[in-house]
């Protein structure tokens, strides 16, 4: 058991995975030498070599949709998007293509292919590299979506994502890459997708949320402790599929909840969210289920995101007006 | 001097086969009578299935459907220089003879007509992807599979089909760049029937021909006369030895003419001037070849008579074979988007169907 951060976890797992199956190929922009931008594919190229650890043309169409064609072949292609704001100039290949060619094809064309993407805020980067785009994702059929909030999870999670047959979208959250650090054991191993963690019991409000919002909701609920409110926190870690029955157990046990995200409000994953808790808790809410998303305008530049994301003070104030306080 | 060769300016394609069937003295083919005989056939079926499928769709037994009418010599003659034992075809949606070669089924390509998704469930063993609607985007795939299979040992080639429509998307860019970073063993095949529905080749592109672009990505391109069998089998085969000893990737411009509509739902009479249609209806694909072949002596009456019947047979066995399998059932909405299906869409299975029951 070694305390990692979760970018040295993904490090770890790409390289165990590897080891264990040569079918594995990674493919992305400076992802060999270079190690990737956040270092996630440090030393892997030396290791496993060129034609393994393959630093690809900037163009994202070509990168995940050379993957579907490698993916054909009898591979099991790992490509990395740099930053999820990018993916939407591979976004026909992924949701036409990656997800779809299994139904296409009838089987014959399985796609084990894992797209890694870091995405969300809060790290001062240039225009269009901090959006939470995974809700358009999550429309997308054939595909699932997968969104750690912890290394440990992290790891159980992309070896999951990367033994399976289906494919994977696994979102990455750029803040949590050094600031999130946990305990991950050194033997391998999975987590199921579609079961929600509970991060924190409490017994007044469930707060909801996924990848990097997670540690706001556990902030709100330290505030929230101080108020004499008990917050639970629910880390959904799969986006698709959905844990609907552990949801709508967690939610029940309170009889509150809000939702935090950091995407725009509208269409954002967090209506999906509520329309489910509606749909499986509706009568053991006692208040309306509420939203702390981000607004629904672009993501800023630089200086403004800070209002522009949730953030542990507008959590509180979503939990004060769920007990009726506000 | 032709239609062909004059129309757009530039640079001339490549000519073996003449409008009247004759070929340059010393030409010989480079495939055995037996090939030359199967290729004519399946023309004939080509032609045939056009016919049909057509009537089909207007008697209400078979979805959209897109003939590949004036474009035979260019599908089949490429498709006649691959292996179809280790080589590989991408098609997009108008290639139905070089599927066939590959091993796809006509029953098969009627029932995905039919809107069954099993009709687009290639064979097992047979190498080929299923048919493509999103135009380009089966390129960047074409480069994966040729890399994938070179990668682990393989002496695959792969053959894209596409046109010069798909040629304006991003993804026939992005594709040729990393094939030719990654010299993959890939024939990209433009087929430029100078129509993109109504659009006109010339305003698709302001160079006067595709081939050229080959040089930007440091492979090269060749230019032929797609209603040509032999420029065309002759300049894949020459890609295909390019590619098979490690030398890269081949960009093909296959000029030819599509003869009918886009599809069953389209009226080209909005938009073809019938004069232009009357010049290249001169310059029959398969006419020529037909020239060919009775000059040689390999082909008589009698022997096209005993095709046509057979192909006639063929034919109404899958159209039976095909309709026979009845009305897609609701579990096919569900049956292959997941291995491992979220249980929410289960739950959705079992909604619909137990409706529909």
């Amino acid at each position: 058991m070694a305390t990692l951060n979760m970018v040295q976890a993904i490090r770890a797992t790409l390289e165990r995975e590897m080891e264990r199956d040569e079918r594995i190929i990674l493919l992305g922009q400076d992802i060999g030498r270079n190690g990737g931008m956040f270092r996630a594919t440090d030393g892997l190229q030396e290791r496993f070599g060129e034609a393994r650890v393959v630093d690809m043309p900037l163009a994202e169409g070509v990168i995940v949709g050379s993957a579907v064609g490698l993916a054909c072949s009898g591979l099991r292609p790992i490509p990395e998007l740099q930053f999820l704001g990018f993916g939407s100039q591979a976004f026909h290949q992924i949701e036409g293509q990656v997800a779809r060619m299994r139904f296409r094809s009838q089987s014959r064309y399985p796609m084990p292919i894992v797209i890694r993407a870091p995405f969300g805020g809060n790290v001062r980067t240039p225009e269009l590299h901090s959006d939470a785009h995974e809700a358009k994702y999550a429309n997308s059929p054939g595909l699932k979506v997968v969104t750690p909030a912890s290394a440990h999870d992290a790891k159980g999670l992309l070896t999951e994502a990367i033994r399976g047959e289906d494919p994977v979208l696994f979102c990455e959250p750029l803040r949590g890459y050094r600031l999130i650090k946990d305990a991950v054991p050194d033997e391998d191993y999975t987590l199921p997708f579609g079961r929600l963690r509970i991060a924190r019991p409490g017994s007044d409000v469930t707060l909801v949320a996924w990848s990097a919002a997670v540690v706001v909701a556990e902030q709100a609920a330290e505030l929230a402790e101080q108020e004499g409110i008990s917050c639970q926190v629910v880390d959904l870690r799969t986006l698709v599929p959905l844990d609907v029955e552990g949801l709508a157990k967690a939610v029940s046990a309170t009889g509150r909840a809000v939702v935090v995200h950091e995407a725009p409000l509208t269409a954002g994953f967090g209506a999906e969210v509520v329309a489910t808790i509606v749909e499986h808790a509706f009568s053991a809410l006692s208040a309306p289920v509420l939203r702390v998303t981000a607004p629904d305008a672009p993501y800023p530049f630089s200086s403004l995101e800070r209002a522009y994301l949730p953030s542990a003070e507008r959590s509180l104030g979503a939990i004060r007006r769920v007990m009726g306080a506000a | 001097m032709s239609i062909l060769t004059t129309s757009t300016g530039g640079p001339t394609p490549v000519r073996i086969l003449a409008p009247d069937g004759s070929v340059p003295d010393g030409y010989r083919p480079p495939l055995p009578d037996s090939e030359l005989l199967a290729a004519y056939r399946l023309m004939l079926m080509s032609r045939r299935v056009d016919e049909r499928a057509f009537n089909l769709q207007r008697q209400g037994r078979l979805g959209v459907f897109s003939p590949v009418n004036g474009q035979e010599a260019s599908v089949i003659g490429s498709a006649f220089a691959l292996d179809p034992t280790r080589d590989w075809v991408v098609p997009q949606y108008r290639e139905l003879p070089a599927m066939l070669r590959q091993g796809y089924t006509l029953e098969r390509f009627l029932l995905y007509c039919m809107g069954d998704p099993e009709g687009n469930r290639m064979p097992d063993g047979v190498n080929l992807l299923p048919i493509q609607i999103s135009l380009a985007a089966q390129i960047p795939h074409a480069v994966g599979l040729a890399w994938g299979l070179r990668h682990q040992g393989r002496d695959s080639v792969v053959c894209v089909y596409f046109g010069d429509g798909a040629s304006s998307e991003g993804d026939f860019h992005e594709a040729c760049n990393l094939a030719g970073v990654r010299r993959a063993p890939v024939i990209f095949f433009l087929q430029n029937n100078r129509w993109a529905i109504s659009t006109p080749v010339s305003k698709q592109t302001g160079a006067d021909s595709f081939a050229t672009r080959a040089t930007g990505y440091g492979f090269p391109g060749e230019l032929v006369d797609g209603n040509d069998f032999f420029a065309v089998h002759e300049a894949t085969l020459l890609a295909v030895a390019r590619a098979r000893a490690g030398e890269g990737p081949t960009l093909i411009e296959s000029r030819t003419y599509r003869m009918g509509p886009h599809n069953t739902a389209d009226d080209p009479t909005r938009y073809v001037d019938p004069e232009e249609l009357e010049a290249y209806r001169a310059l029959d694909p398969v006419a020529r070849v037909r020239s060919f072949l009775l000059e040689a002596e390999l082909l008589s009456e009698e022997l096209e008579h005993r095709m046509r019947a057979e192909i006639e047979e063929e034919l109404a066995a899958a159209v039976a074979a095909a309709e026979a399998r009845g009305a897609g059932r609701p579990e096919q909405i569900f049956d292959h988007v997941y291995a491992d299906p979220p249980p929410r869409l289960l739950d959705q299975r079992d909604a619909i169907t137990g409706e529909a029951q």
